[in-house]
């Protein structure tokens, strides 16, 4: 197994989670690595940067089309078609402005698309493959914000619930195969995405640690990684307290 | 607004944190004016603060763009700090040719205050092995600069203290290492002659020199502890760890920074290492950093923070002028644990405002006091002026912009570079805006 060359793809990969995630595996192994992103230029400077910190592993960038289930097919057939996948990372979203959402649907329908649909297509073209060869690891990213709505960012939360609940039927869809699907939820992490909150002196997880628990959670074949751990005591308060209280709460 | 303080931890203000990203680079430059480039915030004085201004940081602009392992060129972004080059650069057979005593910083601060490291009197400083660098400025315009192209842009940036643009990327030569161990031989001495005689004897065998000074030390003479080293093969360090037991020193770990505890730890130190005075084998990590271990040390000062005073004077004037600094300190009473006497080799350096010269320099902690410690700066400046000396701005946060001008001729050529939207709390003490 030690000799056989890890085969890793992320989809979204020049978020800054998914690039640190990228850096911690490439660090002292050597893999074959597909980064799947919007932007061709954006990626191949992530994909430069990876190779020269590692300069055996394989880096290959593909630039894709987010949101058409057709060509998010295809693109997956044709990654599995030359090689089993052993672990696969999603990892792409944006942070929507609430109050735009609220103003306007087209924004609103685009922070549910890019942030949940779009993430469960891949995940489910992933799943499809590693189910025939019962063999790989479906990691995706979701948000302690999925966890309960809150009027402050019910659009972005609802996007990353539905992947939860998506995660949920697919665990229970896969539990006798050897594929393993792990639902991650960072905290507000340092960065470009919450750079506004940064600005706010909001305080913010460092990404280096939130990819580190993400990585090692992979590794041990967690069902569900809170980033910090410490999330997942905030959130279990947040998500079960009355009504009453929950509603008079400005969060 | 988030409070930021240097390393110093003197004053604490309020900035506006921008932290650059590749992708929105020129918008962020451009919306938020005046700014100033910050990278890890190592400095000591107010170089890389701005008050009420804004700092785009640096941090997230740290990707490796290519390293050619057979000629030894990396080229990275500027946020990419030292201590991530070096692990990656290392193993393979690589080295910084020059770096400070921390690898906590960014090369593109490295770059900025033309930092130096031990072996000065070797390899220059920082910007001798720039071989190119791209500096975006707040105008939108972008300028490709190296030592053979643009060079005057070149010697404005390098050392530029972050007034010209701010440094995206950068390529640099860097050094073949065949070993990650050094040698390091620690000599007593007890006069300023027999330190600069130790110096000399030293500087074409040794790679590496430094040494301690006690500052305190009201003695007939001066006294301090010259080290030197070089790299050792790996297997020369085997035989000689078998051959030798090392002892090694460990500074205490919470320091309180008093007369009594000041004079007691120097007094300790030297003659700590004055028994073992022979040769130890370490990791090039604990000889280059040995600072690194001890988290946060700028603490031990207090919550006043701390001055640093490094100055260089040139050789010829070099052991009145040092003796005359140490008698005025060991006057004062004030002084500190790491006093730093080392000798500057020759060579130019590259840029307008860089520190090195042709000399010797002297580096102290002060604990701020306040008037008291002001006073003997002044004190120290008047020496520095008198000996056509510099103080060095990435430590500086005090001194007059009549020394500023006198110690660094070209500053007036330097400013015809001076990017318009940007700016320091330096740069508007010394340059007047």
């Amino acid at each position: 197994m030690s000799n056989l060359i890890k085969k890793i793809v992320l989809v979204g990969a020049t978020s800054a989670i998914a690039e640190h995630c990228a850096r911690l595996w490439i660090k002292n192994k050597k893999i074959d690595l597909t980064l799947i992103g919007r932007n061709r230029e954006r990626l191949e400077k992530v994909a430069r940067d990876l190779a020269v910190r590692n300069s055996e592993s394989v880096v290959r960038v593909c630039e894709a089309d987010f949101t058409n289930p057709i060509r998010i097919q295809e693109l997956v057939n044709k990654i599995v078609s030359e090689g089993a996948v052993h672990t696969v990372l999603i990892a792409h979203g944006f942070l929507s402005d609430q109050a735009v959402c609220q103003e306007n649907l087209a924004a609103c329908h685009e922070s549910l698309v890019v942030n949940g649909i779009s993430p469960l297509l891949f995940l489910e073209a992933f799943a499809g493959h590693m189910q025939k060869v019962n063999m790989g690891t479906l990691a995706i990213i979701g948000s302690v914000a999925g966890d309960r709505g809150r009027k402050s960012n019910y659009v972005y939360g609802a996007a990353k619930g539905m992947i939860e609940r998506y995660v949920q039927g697919l665990q229970h869809r896969l539990a006798r195969d050897n594929v393993k699907v792990i639902l991650i939820k960072p905290g507000p992490t340092d960065t470009p995405m919450t750079s506004h909150l940064k600005l706010q002196s909001k305080r913010l997880a460092s990404v280096e640690g939130v990819a580190k628990i993400i990585v090692k959670g992979i590794e041990q074949g967690k069902t569900i990684i809170y980033a910090p751990f410490k999330w997942s005591l905030i959130m279990g308060i947040i998500k079960y307290l009355p009504r009453f209280i929950f509603n008079r709460m400005e969060i | 607004m988030v409070k930021v303080v240097s390393w110093g931890r003197l004053e604490k203000h309020d900035h506006k944190i921008i932290t650059l990203s590749d992708s929105h680079l020129f918008q962020q430059l451009k919306s938020h004016t005046p700014g100033l480039p910050f990278g890890k915030g190592r400095s000591y004085g107010d170089v890389c603060l701005n008050p009420s201004g804004v700092l785009w940081c640096t941090e997230k602009l740290d990707r490796f763009i290519s390293f050619n392992e057979k000629t030894g060129v990396l080229r990275c972004q500027s946020g990419i700090l030292l201590r991530d080059i070096q692990k990656l650069i290392v193993p393979r057979g690589w080295i910084l040719p020059v770096t400070p005593g921390t690898q906590f910083i960014t090369i593109g601060g490295a770059i900025a205050n033309d930092v130096h490291g031990k072996n000065h009197h070797v390899l220059g400083s920082f910007g001798h092995h720039i071989r190119w660098l791209k500096l975006v400025r707040t105008d939108g315009s972008i300028i490709e600069c190296g030592p053979h192209s643009l060079s005057g842009w070149f010697s404005a940036v390098v050392g530029g203290i972050g007034l010209t643009g701010v440094i995206t990327e950068v390529e640099i030569q860097l050094q073949r290492i065949t070993t990650q161990f050094v040698i390091t031989e620690t000599i007593p001495y007890t006069s300023l002659e027999e330190f600069f005689d130790l110096a000399d004897a030293s500087e074409t065998e040794w790679q590496y020199t430094v040494s301690w000074i006690d500052c305190v030390f009201k003695g007939k003479a001066e006294r301090g502890l010259f080290m030197r080293s070089n790299p050792i093969e790996l297997e020369q360090a085997l035989a000689a760890i078998h051959h030798k037991k090392l002892i090694t020193f460990a500074m205490p770990s919470i320091p309180i920074v008093n007369k009594l505890t000041l004079r007691l730890f120097n007094a300790a130190y030297f003659h700590i290492k004055k028994k073992q005075s022979n040769q130890n084998i370490t990791h090039y990590e604990s000889c280059f950093y040995p600072l690194d271990g001890l988290n946060q040390w700028n603490r031990m000062y207090g919550p006043r923070g701390f001055f640093q005073y490094q100055s260089v004077v040139p050789r010829e004037v070099g052991y009145d002028a040092i003796k005359a600094m140490l008698s005025e300190i060991t006057c004062s009473g004030e002084g500190s644990f790491l006093s730093v006497l080392k000798t500057f080799g020759s060579r130019p350096s590259m840029g307008m405002l860089s520190f090195p010269m042709s000399g010797v320099t002297l580096a102290l902690d002060f604990p701020n006091k306040g008037k008291s410690t002001l006073k003997l700066f002044e004190k120290l400046d008047a020496i520095v002026r008198e000996a056509k000396g510099r103080i060095y701005l990435a430590k500086d946060a005090r001194m007059p912009q009549d020394l500023f001008e006198k110690g660094y001729p070209r500053f007036q050529e330097f400013l015809k570079y001076r990017d318009p939207g940007m700016s320091s709390a330096l740069s508007r003490r010394l340059m007047g805006s």
